[in-house]
């Protein structure tokens, strides 16, 4: 706990969980508990961790769902349980050595190898240092422990926190944005916060009338991609 | 023990775009050509097909398109004084594998370097002096003018059915096209694609700079085009999945819509696939190549005689095929002395982005991989270097690709890289940003090069190749002027804030810049200095052609691939008048 003190977790002890401003909370509650009962790579305790994490890199707020209302954190579940996660298109030969900067990974973990190690770390430094589980601290709590990781210099059972917090808002902002086939984006909440039409085929037509605002809602892969026009 | 096969008059090694233009010359000359190709065979139909195809997460990200790291990879350092480590997930760069090679997943770029380019040494001694040289620049000439080579440029861009408007038509300049080419002998096969929004604002703020914006040449088509070969494409739908994608509606220009069928069609060419090449085989005397050796998909060893090899896989795999083989002596920095691997070189690339208030609905997802407007009068010699201390230039324009929004989702400088402010930012800026690309060229230098790794292996136990590379100082100068001119121009594209910076070192292979990576097995006229003669011969063994952009002696502010398909029909064309008539040097040493 380098940056976040101790006295910092124990004010937050008892606080209430973070009162979420989004319509529809009793329709998350009920998501909260499908998407628990269907990881197959996070146990519970990484889930307690990675929920609430995901949700303060993108929060919900007046803009609407963020990572959390978007279960991204399935999406990260099942990229790490699957090929990625097991290094598919990663070369893994050592010898191993610390790189220079721009060189690149240099760690001999796969993604899940990665992600198991960083979360028992977190988990038992948490377990030590804060009463309550990391969902239950203060948001500026949780932003403190974040920012902690992100700056890095501290290890996570082997990995560096800064290598665990980049792979982190990494995989959150490719389940936020990419298809929901992939368990993520859920209702196309990313596509529709910045406007993108995802996978539509064509645009012939649209192209060189500048600066049209196109507002047809979002298609996805599941729903099979139309032509547009 | 290894399984002979009968011999074939040539071997291909790698059937993208030079194996199949190579293939397509040699069985119409009558040659028996095997073709081995290490990946999957694939077609636009059923391979392509959307709306699978239009899945960022799956082609843009986790690559499904290119090579498989875990199996072959490079090693990468920034000097010699430095230990390399591997590359273990490709991001700078993006070595496609698969039939039809990089032309499946490319953006469809298409231009010619000019022929102060292919001339860039003695020009640059002609214009400048002597003394203007830097000692750190290795720069030679190509041994080819853009004379020699318009025919071969005007065959591809028919073959491609390229999509532009000409400048220079016989030596007429033509307003609206790129007025600093070399003249062409017609115009383009397809007029230009449309123009989109951002790519307008620019046009107008680089007019308005007394500059010559024109239409990028584009190998994603305006219209619907027939070629030579009687293969037929349709017109580009700006559907923005371009590059790292393959193209569903038979729109962009690859080996598989322009000419791989009418190649499988020939019954004097046999295709394989799954094949990964070890070596090329030679004779005693160490001057003939008698074929080549590789793994075939079930794992066995196979050698293929073959009176005539064309090394033809990417650019930087050329190269370690010729030093695993022994071809060539390979190149050391220490001395300066030896070829093969010397003179690497990349793209020196910066971005400007003009953020705009939320009237300008700028549409990033409706673009095609080549339709922007750009201007080249700051591209390789187009302007005068004379008081500015560096040689190479930069092609400037508003050619953003796509909006797909994991890898695009611009946020201005000093935004948080998460939480609240952060989505606020993405939410804000997504729609109403252009970004505006600084194309720049790459000098060759002393110590930027390629060799064998001494230490990391390929998945067949094989040494992996080793990239020593980091950005010249001339390379510098140069991105710093030219991201200073994009900035003036960006300034007037009326956006509210104008962010950009140049290239700096340390050369990152974290962060995608291009996959136009060149030289290793250069071309020239001295085969002290260069691995194979103006025709991309080898100089030591006469019955091999190395055929990629490893020929560049250095890089020039242009996309390589059109000048690639230029060489390609050059090499052919002299094997098959020439070479093929009386086999030997077509050049003497």
């Amino acid at each position: 706990m380098a940056n976040v003190s101790r006295r910092a977790f124990l004010q937050g002890a008892g606080a209430v969980a973070v009162a979420l401003t989004v319509p529809g909370c009793d329709r998350l509650t009920r998501q909260v508990e499908g998407r628990r009962a269907s990881y197959s790579f996070f146990s519970a305790d990484e889930a307690a961790f990675i929920e609430p994490a995901v949700a303060r890199l993108i929060p919900a707020d007046e803009l609407g769902p963020g990572a959390l209302e978007a279960d991204v954190p399935v999406f990260i579940d099942r990229q790490l349980a699957g090929a990625w996660g097991a290094g598919a298109g990663l070369y893994r030969a050592g010898p191993w050595r610390a790189g220079q900067p721009g060189q690149g990974y240099q760690l001999p973990f796969t993604p899940a190898e990665l992600f198991r190690k960083a979360l028992r770390a977190i988990h038992e430094e948490l377990a030590r240092t804060a009463p309550d589980s990391f969902g239950a601290l203060p948001t500026a709590d949780q932003d403190a422990y974040l920012q902690a990781l992100e700056k890095g210099g501290r290890d996570l059972g082997g990995v560096p926190s800064e290598e665990f917090f980049a792979s982190l808002l990494e995989l959150t902002v490719e389940g936020f944005f990419s298809d929901p086939v992939y368990g993520g984006n859920r209702d196309m909440v990313g596509w529709k916060l910045v406007g993108f039409p995802g996978a539509y085929a064509n645009y012939y037509e649209f192209v060189d009338q500048h600066g049209v605002a196109f507002r047809r809602p979002p298609v996805s892969l599941g729903q099979g991609a139309g032509e547009v026009g | 023990m290894s399984n002979r096969r009968d011999e074939v008059d040539a071997v291909l090694i790698g059937v993208g775009l030079v194996g199949t233009v190579l293939g397509r010359e040699l069985t119409k000359a009558g040659l028996r050509v095997v073709g081995l190709e290490r990946g999957e065979p694939r077609n636009t139909v059923p391979d392509f097909q959307g709306p699978a195809m239009h899945d960022e997460l799956r082609y843009a990200v986790r690559l499904a398109l290119m090579q498989d790291a875990s199996r072959e990879t490079v090693t990468f350092r920034h000097s010699p004084r430095d230990t390399a480590l591997p590359v273990r997930r490709w991001a700078s760069f993006l070595p496609g594998t698969g039939l039809g090679g990089a032309l499946v997943h490319w953006n469809g770029q298409m231009f010619r370097f000019q022929d102060h380019d292919f001339r860039m040494r003695s020009h640059t001694i002609e214009r400048y002096g002597k003394d203007f040289l830097a000692p750190e620049l290795a720069i030679q000439d190509w041994g080819v003018t853009a004379a020699e080579l318009e025919p071969y440029f005007d065959r591809f861009e028919y073959l491609l059915g390229v999509s532009g408007k000409a400048g220079n038509i016989q030596g007429r300049k033509i307003p609206g096209g790129n007025v600093f080419e070399d003249p062409r002998s017609r115009d383009y096969p397809t007029p230009p694609q449309k123009e989109p929004y951002g790519s307008a604002l620019f046009r107008r703020a680089a007019l308005e700079l007394g500059y010559h914006p024109y239409p990028q040449p584009s190998a994603n088509l305006s219209q619907p085009y027939t070629n030579p070969e009687g293969m037929r494409l349709n017109s580009c739908v700006f559907c923005g999945f371009c590059e790292r994608f393959g193209c569903e509606h038979f729109a962009k220009s690859s080996p598989q819509t322009v000419l791989l069928p009418r190649l499988l069609a020939d019954p004097n060419f046999e295709l394989r696939t799954g094949c990964q090449v070890l070596r090329i085989n030679l004779d005693d005397t160490r001057r003939r190549a008698t074929g080549v050796t590789y793994i075939d998909p079930r794992g066995v060893e196979v050698e293929q005689p073959a009176t005539l090899v064309i090394l033809g896989a990417y650019s930087y795999n050329n190269v370690r095929l010729l030093l695993l083989s022994g071809i060539g002596e390979p190149y050391d920095p220490r001395t300066g002395k030896g070829v093969v691997g010397r003179n690497y070189a990349y793209q020196t690339m910066s971005y400007p982005q003009v953020f705009y208030d939320e009237s300008v609905n700028i549409n990033p997802f409706m673009r095609s991989g080549a339709n922007g407007t750009m201007i080249a009068d700051f591209a390789g010699d187009n302007f005068d270097h004379g008081p500015l201390g560096f040689v190479g230039g930069a092609y400037i324009g508003e050619i953003m690709t796509n909006g797909r929004p994991i890898g695009f989702h611009p946020t201005p400088p000093g935004t948080p890289s998460w939480g609240s402010k952060w989505k606020r930012a993405v939410a804000r800026h997504y729609n109403h940003t252009s970004t505006v690309n600084v194309h720049g060229s790459s000098v060759a230098t002393r110590y930027n090069y390629l060799d064998l790794d001494p230490t990391y292996k390929d998945a067949w136990g094989l040494p992996l190749l080793r990239m020593t590379f980091d950005f010249p100082e001339n390379d510098l100068r140069m991105s710093a002027f030219c991201t200073e001119k994009t900035v003036e121009i960006a300034r007037i594209m009326g956006g509210q804030l104008v962010a950009g910076s140049p290239r700096t070192r340390p050369y990152d292979v974290t962060e995608y810049q291009t996959t136009h990576n060149t030289g290793g097995a250069i071309m020239g006229t001295d085969p002290a200095t260069s691995v194979v003669n103006r025709y991309l011969q080898s100089w030591d063994v006469p019955n091999l052609f190395v055929i990629g952009a490893c020929a560049y002696p250095q890089n020039a502010s242009y996309n390589p691939t059109g000048t690639l398909g230029a060489l390609t029909y050059w090499a052919a064309d002299a094997i098959v008048t020439r070479y093929l008539k009386a086999p030997g040097p077509l050049v003497s040493a």
